[in-house]
């Protein structure tokens, strides 16, 4: 796979594939490696800044920093994209089929919607998550998160597809003989594709939002290391009263950063999914060259006929 | 004159596609527009025969593209049915029975710039309908077929243009995409809403070339919508006028053009520019411009009674404006809906 050209969304994907790639081989690195322990407690060492031994300190039970945050951010990302799949894949089915199909279908899609809208998010997890208690780990987390997120995308899908079920192209699409299932996958989702990957984007990250408010206030899994369960833990030990920077700044600014990088590849995304900015394939364009070079060959031995079409080629 | 008979219309056999008695009227929305509707199409029946092309002219707004859409399965008629080979087509539900009539049927839209997707390559637009008809299994034979569907609508070099997208084409060249992808599916019946007024001369001739070929070789039967009733005399066997939803004028296209019956009719064709009437050329500015005289096209929301053409009409009568007329037959098959060749009004 290639970068995209656009800057914007090449940084904002390079900090995903950086955390990714912590996510992915860090906790192997920092334990096996570097011996550091996420969960080992040392009350000898408790509260120390950043050291050569401890390079983010360690925290009140002598833990080190670094270690949870390299552990944790597995959880946080694992979390963040299961909770997005499943949340922009509910939306984009309910919201779609409804949009397009219309009648009773889109009538009993759109009370379902409005019915989860008008529920509060936010304490509908604590409630759910709260009775959950940490049971079943980051899996229920990201399934409780993804499964009252949806509605929201679901109405801006709805309201897009309404307004490209009736355009010439997806009635052209029906009558070439599509089934309406291959109307929505092959002409409606691909026109959305702009619209779906920026969502996914903001479901991914909100749903990291989420896990670490819910880890926060102690009703996510805290006994899991992640980025929200550090944070509970460093609120618990006063970590800001006693000046412990280092045992609470990493988290948030991981979690900054993630929402930074995607809101980069927001601005840019638009450009890259619009086949209209986008560049042609290269096989179609050394075939351009190719064909610009042999007009120009011909023009070269026919100058006198030509000279005005060789200056604008040149 | 009037023959009670239909001579013409019964020589040509059984209809291949057939509208009856369709109505077509789109409800209203909005502030203080609830309950009014467009009438967009008032009971029309319209017939296509194999190796018929018959022309449907008429001005803006007068329900061509919603007769044709109807016909296509797209818009549901409010009142009348469609029928395929002489049976009715229930509004056709399931994907099998959808994909059964646009096998038949087919149509190019009016607009090329709405009309093809924009996220997808020519090669993929075209390769839909022949995998989905079955016309062409195996990748070689699905691009041989695209590329035979592109030389066919004088998209050349073929092998350029199958990986471009849409909107690296202009409006004509999009045009005959469309024109191609209804040809994908080998139909035996083609709408083409204005499918050539995009394209310039000398390549909407090429297709209209090819639409006749295809007519001549393959049976197809053509809708040709178009505003310019002076160049579907050249191109259809039969023209039919459409007036804000009435159809007033129908016959074979040389007797329609030669012999106009129905005042919209003339006055359609003297401010058509047609290079074999000289004089009609001088005179049109003046007879298209005069609105004190001939008036707007009428409100289809709130249209006029009887004919509709009767406030622009130089024969009006009062009857005109309480009852539409009934068809008046002549032997060389034309008719005509008028009052002003009915016996008993007529004097
Ligand atoms: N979906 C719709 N909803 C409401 N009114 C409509 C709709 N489609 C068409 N109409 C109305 O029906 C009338 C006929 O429209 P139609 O598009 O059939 O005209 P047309 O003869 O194709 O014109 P043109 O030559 O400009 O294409 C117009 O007054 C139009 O406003
Ligand atoms: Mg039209």
């Amino acid at each position: 796979m290639k970068l995209p050209g656009n800057p914007k969304v090449r940084i904002g994907i390079c900090v995903f594939a950086f955390f990714a790639l912590v996510a992915l081989v860090g906790p192997y690195v920092v334990q096996n490696l570097m011996g550091l322990s996420p969960s080992d407690v040392h009350t000898a060492d408790a509260m120390q800044g950043p050291s050569g031994a401890h390079p983010l300190g360690t925290t009140a039970t002598g833990e080190d920093v670094l270690a949870q945050l390299v552990v944790g951010s597995r959880v946080s990302l694992l979390v963040g994209l299961v909770a997005g799949l499943v949340t922009t894949a509910l939306s984009v089915l309910v919201g779609v089929a409804g949009g397009y199909l219309g009648g009773r279908a889109d009538s009993v899609l759109t009370v379902l919607t409005n019915i989860c809208l008008v529920i509060p998010g936010m304490p509908l997890l604590i409630i759910i998550a709260s009775y959950v208690q940490g049971r079943g780990g980051w899996l229920t987390v990201a399934l409780i998160i993804g499964l009252t997120a949806w509605p929201w995308g679901a109405r801006q899908k709805r309201a897009q597809t309404l307004s490209l079920r009736h355009r010439d192209f997806v009635t052209a699409a029906e009558m070439t003989g599509e089934s309406r299932w291959g109307v929505i996958t092959r002409e409606l989702i691909p026109s959305l594709a702009p619209i779906i990957s920026v969502s996914f984007l903001g479901a991914v990250v909100g749903s990291m939002f989420a896990d670490a408010g819910l880890s926060f206030i102690g009703l996510g899994n805290i006994n899991i290391t992640s980025w929200g369960s550090m944070l509970y833990w460093a609120q618990n030990g006063s970590a800001l009263t006693r000046g412990a920077w280092w045992w609470f700044v990493p988290p948030g600014a991981c979690i900054a950063v993630i929402g930074v990088a995607a809101g980069l590849i927001n601005f840019g995304i638009d450009e890259i999914s619009n086949p209209r900015l986008r560049k042609p394939p290269k096989k179609v364009r050394d075939r351009a060259e190719a064909a610009k070079l042999r007009r120009r060959t011909e023009e070269r031995a026919e100058p006198a006929t030509a000279p005005k079409a060789q200056e604008a080629t040149s | 004159m009037p023959a009670s008979a239909e001579p013409v219309l019964e020589a040509h056999g059984e209809p291949v596609l057939e509208a009856r008695d369709v109505v077509k009227r789109f409800p209203l929305h909005g502030p203080g527009q609830h309950g009014k509707e467009v009438h967009a199409v008032e009971p029309t029946s319209l017939a296509l025969h194999a190796g018929r092309i018959t022309a449907l002219v008429g001005e803006s707004g007068s329900g061509k593209s919603t007769l044709a859409r109807m016909l296509a399965l797209a818009y549901p008629p409010t009142e009348g049915e469609i029928r395929l080979d002489g049976a009715p087509v229930k509004q056709a539900r399931t994907a099998r029975g959808k994909r059964a009539y646009y096998r038949q049927v087919q149509m190019v839209f009016q607009d090329p710039f709405s009309s093809l997707s924009p996220v997808h390559r020519l090669r993929y637009i075209l390769s839909r309908p022949l995998q989905l008809h079955g016309h062409a299994s195996g990748r070689a034979e699905l691009e041989r077929q695209i590329l035979d569907l592109l030389n066919r609508v004088n998209l050349t070099p073929a092998d350029q243009f199958i990986d471009k997208f849409p909107h690296e084409l202009s409006g004509g060249q999009r045009q005959r995409v469309a024109i191609a992808r209804a040809l994908a599916a080998r139909p035996k019946v083609l709408l083409g809403d204005e499918p050539v007024s995009m394209l310039d001369v000398s390549i909407r001739l090429d297709i209209l070339n090819l639409l006749g070929t295809l007519r001549d070789d393959e049976g197809l039967a053509i809708l040709y919508i178009t505003h310019d009733i002076a160049g579907a005399r050249y191109f259809a066997d039969e023209i039919k006028v459409l007036y804000a939803g009435q159809l007033v004028e129908s016959g074979p296209a040389d007797a329609v053009v030669e012999q106009p019956r129905h005042p919209y009719t003339r006055l359609l064709l003297e401010s058509a520019p047609d290079p074999d009437r000289e004089g009609a050329l001088l005179d049109a500015p003046e007879v298209v411009d005069d609105e004190e005289t001939l008036g707007e096209p009428p409100s289809l929301v709130d249209p006029p009674a009887g004919c509709r053409f009767h406030p622009r009409c130089p024969l009006a009568k009062p009857v005109c404006a309480t009852a539409f007329p009934p068809r008046t037959q002549f032997d060389d098959g034309q008719w005509v809906h008028c009052w002003s060749y009915d016996e008993e009004n007529y004097r």
